[in-house]
């Protein structure tokens, strides 16, 4: 590859990010800060018939985001978070898209399950309400070949700036947002493309996928108290709550940022990921892939555990996980895991399958940039083999120079990544 | 165009090298029985026979016959896998036997998996809608969670081989599968030995095979002799097909250390890039991204003995990719085919399928033929090889995909001599 | 109902994750685990169990269940109650 890119870094000049309690950057860190959460009884249908009845839902109006009727018919709802994420990043990062080598732009775009809600919508008329296993062709949208094979979405995104260095969608489950970022600073660093817009999106609150996690039981059933149904580390924890978002960034290589006097957020490492190689649902009780990961993520990014400021946990909630979890801090961070400051804002947000990686790489951006750390919410009795320092409640001021976020999803994903001030 | 080249490798290239295969294609399930069906002109285009297709606007498409999951799995894995899946699983298998690759039970850090998923389980996930409306929300599978998402075939390749090392599933419809070897590549010369890669598509169903059809892309054609038809004059769109390729993909040095029974050859350089917007007077990428994996391969387009191309089969788009290729080898300057006319396309499957084909040529010395094309334009100004193989010592080869609204990949493979 | 057989059960498991590994079990003790069926294969058991027979059964209880025989006397103590 070209050599002259080896030792590029890279940073984030722009962030859009659209999530439930908030319909920009503001507003979700004002959510993250207060402790609030915006988990709440599902909406979008009737969640009755259903085990868990818990969603945290994102107030969108695709009119007034500025969307085209055209725009709004044919692109899933997952799309149209990416696409007014991305609006918001670029006109954030100050770049002038127009003055640039397109070829030199990219998307790294993360999503699970993609445009699961358009598919619903579209299964239902097709089958008339599931009664014909033969979909009727008179019914058939022209935008079905997109919900099926998706590569629509990160197409739009390319298009709201004129992208045509590498594209991609980055679909590793529950770790495809930090996967998608991290994919994002690999192509900047070995000089495939300068600038890259990176982030996830997923609108999973559709019936199939409340469904699935109900099969499962993943998915939490309190839904007599929907605004405290995300416990992680709390021992009366009993699963996670679904949620929609998206967060996009812009990424470009840290010289040109600097020299254009660019706001930089942060400077990012490569996402480093392990597979546990264990189960496609279930997770070890050691942690050790996991921890592996976050070795990795160390290395890439030249940090120590003793440098790490805060620690974003995956913290889905469901008993598994967060002991999973506190095992690989432990093993990954030694003694620094009892120091550290470790919290979940799934706790506020719920898990937004793929896209949350890359929201909670926006809160460990904020976090540096405001000097705060996000509590972990409804924490009131910590599981006792969840011993660490979870953020109870409430937001910690502190100086936040480096930051590790974590993620692990279905497949035996494990992903970390660290996130540094720039000086 | 001319013989073999050896040219110097660019400074810090670390090798990449292909040394085991596995395929599962509509006309072949393995690599021999592929490769010999594809040298013969034996076409594993169909008529639909998983359903009834009689009430749908087209009903070929490019199926697996003969492959009995069973065979294959342990029967614990049957109810949890889409045949996407089952495919993905079974090829993994045979290429990590190719290779003789034995991942062993230990902590296995050092080998990782990366797909391509275009579709996902999209048949198992079929299902699931269905008992979800038919019948209840307590009638959907504990499966569904995992069997219909883009990652599953990267996840349960590695549960299924005990591999613990990076993992990544990459979708940009046909493109996609190039774009797994690409990363695949890149993760090796980042220090990881060895890495499954390649792509496994299906979506047969009733609901997947007509949503194909709203692409406006696919053939309406009932005579599977004429129905897909690239570069042809006569070409009106293509056939969707299922199946596809796995790639064991290792660092030479390592290869070479563990004593690997043979490299098929080196992918020499790969690259990426996205056309303009709808509305833009700007060229497609397609050339571009050929350009910079030559480049990157350390060679000059006159290094290219065969171009593998995406033939989509519709012509505005056969002719855009002619355009490219003319226009960046010269008119009629180096042979061009497209053995996917046997198979249909395979979406993420497709790449990684070409460049296994690619391979192949390379170690046979012969360019298999555009099966059922006979009248290509002029004004396309490309030797498309139709009719028979062509015999001709083959070094190098470029393999291109494009995918839907914009994606295009390219991967230059050439022998390898260390 | 009359009461669910060791047969009964093992089909609805076969069905739901597959056939077990090595022999074949008739309620001898071996441990769902040494039979190769894990917590997924237990709850789409439980769950058809359920839409099947209409034996409605505690998830704590069913992951908690070892062995083909100790899920074989919780369904039944369910479908009699």
């Amino acid at each position: 590859m070209e050599s002259s890119a080896r030792g590029r870094r890279v940073v984030m000049t722009g962030m859009g990010v659209r999530t439930p309690g908030g319909a920009g950057t503001k507003e979700f860190w004002d959510l993250l800060t207060s402790g609030r959460t915006a988990t709440r009884r599902i909406s979008f249908f009737d969640a009755s018939p259903f085990r868990s009845q818990v969603a945290a839902e994102a107030a969108f109006d695709p009119v007034a985001e500025g969307l085209t009727p055209r725009q709004i018919r044919r692109m899933d709802r997952a799309t149209q978070f990416a696409v007014a994420c991305t609006r918001d990043a670029v006109a954030d990062s100050g770049l002038d898209f127009d003055a640039l080598d397109p070829y030199r732009v990219g998307v790294s775009l993360g999503s699970a399950v993609a445009s699961a809600t358009s598919l619903e919508k579209e299964y239902l008329v097709m089958s008339d309400a599931g009664r014909n296993w033969l979909v009727d062709p008179a019914y058939l949208s022209p935008h079905m070949f997109d919900y099926l094979s998706p590569g629509a979405m990160p197409a739009e995104v390319a298009w709201t700036v004129g992208a045509q260095g590498p594209v991609t969608m980055v679909s590793d489950g529950c770790t495809s947002g930090i996967d998608a970022v991290g994919h994002a600073v690999r192509l900047i660093r070995e000089g495939s493309a300068d600038i890259m817009i990176a982030g996830a999106t997923d609108t999973p609150i559709s019936p199939i996928v409340v469904a699935c996690f109900d099969a499962i039981k993943a998915s939490t059933p309190r839904n007599d108290d929907p605004e405290h149904a995300s416990r992680p580390f709390d021992r009366t924890r009993d699963g996670f709550v679904l949620a929609e978002g998206a967060a996009v960034f812009v990424l470009e290589e840290y010289e040109a940022a600097r020299a254009r006097g660019a706001h930089i957020y942060a400077e990012l490492g490569a996402s480093a990921t392990r597979c546990n190689a264990h189960h496609m649902t279930g997770l070890t009780r050691h942690g050790r892939e996991m921890a592996e990961a976050i070795r990795n993520a160390f290395d890439d990014a030249r940090a120590d555990a003793t440098d790490i400021d805060y620690v974003n946990a995956h913290g889905s909630g469901t008993q598994q996980n967060d002991r999973h979890e506190t095992a690989a801090f432990k093993l990954a961070l030694g003694s620094h895991a009892y120091r550290v400051p470790v919290s979940s804002i799934k706790s506020m947000v719920g898990h937004s399958l793929g896209a949350i990686g890359a929201i909670e790489i926006a809160a460990c951006a904020l976090a540096i940039e405001y000097d705060v750390v996000p509590p972990t919410a409804n924490l009131h009795e910590p599981d006792p083999a969840c011993d660490l320092d979870y953020v109870p409640l409430t937001a910690r001021e502190l100086p936040v120079r480096t930051v590790l976020t974590v993620g692990s999803g279905f497949g035996g994903f494990q992903s970390a990544m660290v996130l540094r001030a720039v000086a | 165009m001319s013989g073999p080249a050896v040219r110097p490798a660019p400074a810090g290239h670390v090798p990449t090298v292909v040394t085991g295969v596995g395929v599962a294609a509509p006309n072949g399930l393995g690599t021999e029985e592929y490769w010999r069906n594809v040298l013969e002109g034996r076409s594993g285009i169909t008529e639909m026979t998983r359903f009834d297709a009689s009430g749908y606007p087209f009903k070929l498409a490019g199926q697996i016959t003969g492959f009995v999951a069973e065979d294959h799995l342990p029967a614990r894995l049957l109810p949890q896998t889409d045949v996407s899946t089952r495919l993905a699983l079974a090829t993994a298998d045979w290429a990590l036997a190719d290779a003789a690759v034995e991942p062993g039970d230990g902590e296995n850090y050092d080998m990782g998996v990366i797909t391509s998923n275009a579709t996902g389980g999209f048949e198992f996930t079929h299902r699931e809608f269905h008992k979800l409306w038919d019948q209840g929300p307590s009638y959907v599978s504990v499966y569904e969670s995992f069997a219909w998402f883009y990652a599953v075939n990267t996840g349960q390749i590695s549960i299924r081989n005990g591999l613990r090392g990076p993992g990544a599933a990459l979708v940009g419809e046909q493109a996609g599968g190039l774009d797994a070897l690409g990363h695949a590549c890149r993760t090796v010369r980042e220090g990881t030995g060895l890495v499954i890669s390649g792509g496994v598509d299906s979506a047969l169903d009733p609901w997947g095979y007509l949503s194909q059809f709203a692409g406006g892309l696919v053939s309406a054609e009932s005579d599977p002799r004429r129905a897909y038809l690239p570069f042809d004059a006569a070409a009106g769109g293509y056939v969707p097909g299922e199946g596809g390729a796995v790639l064991v993909v290792e660092s030479a040095e390592a290869a070479e250390r563990r004593g690997a029974p043979r490299i098929y050859g080196e992918i020499a350089g790969y690259a990426a890039a996205f056309d303009p917007p709808p509305g833009s007077d700007r060229p497609p990428a397609l050339r571009h991204t050929a350009e910079q994996a030559i480049a990157r391969a350390g060679l000059r387009p006159g290094d290219i003995d065969v171009v593998f191309a995406d033939a989509a089969g519709v012509p505005r788009l056969d002719l855009a990719e002619a355009q490219a290729i003319s226009g960046l080898f010269g008119p009629g300057a180096v042979p061009v085919t497209a053995p996917k006319a046997l198979t249909g396309r395979l979406y993420a499957g497709g790449g990684p399928l070409d460049v296994v084909t690619a391979l192949l040529s390379i170690r046979d010395g012969v360019i298999p033929p555009t099966a059922h094309t006979s009248d290509v334009p002029g004004s396309y100004g490309i030797d498309l090889v139709v009719g028979e193989p062509r015999a001709l010592p083959v070094s190098t080869a470029l393999v291109v995909a494009r995918g839907r609204h914009g994606f295009n990949a390219a991967v230059v493979v050439r022998a390898w001599t260390n | 109902m009359s009461a669910l057989s060791i047969d009964d059960l093992r089909r609805v498991l076969v069905e739901c994750a597959g056939e077990a590994e090595g022999a074949e079990f008739d309620g001898d003790g071996r441990t769902f685990e040494e039979l190769g069926y894990d917590s997924l294969a237990l709850i789409e058991t439980a769950a058809r169990l359920k839409q099947r027979y209409g034996i409605d059964l505690d998830d704590g209880d069913v992951m908690a269940a070892e062995t083909p025989a100790a899920l074989l006397s919780l369904a039944n103590a369910a479908a009699r109650s």
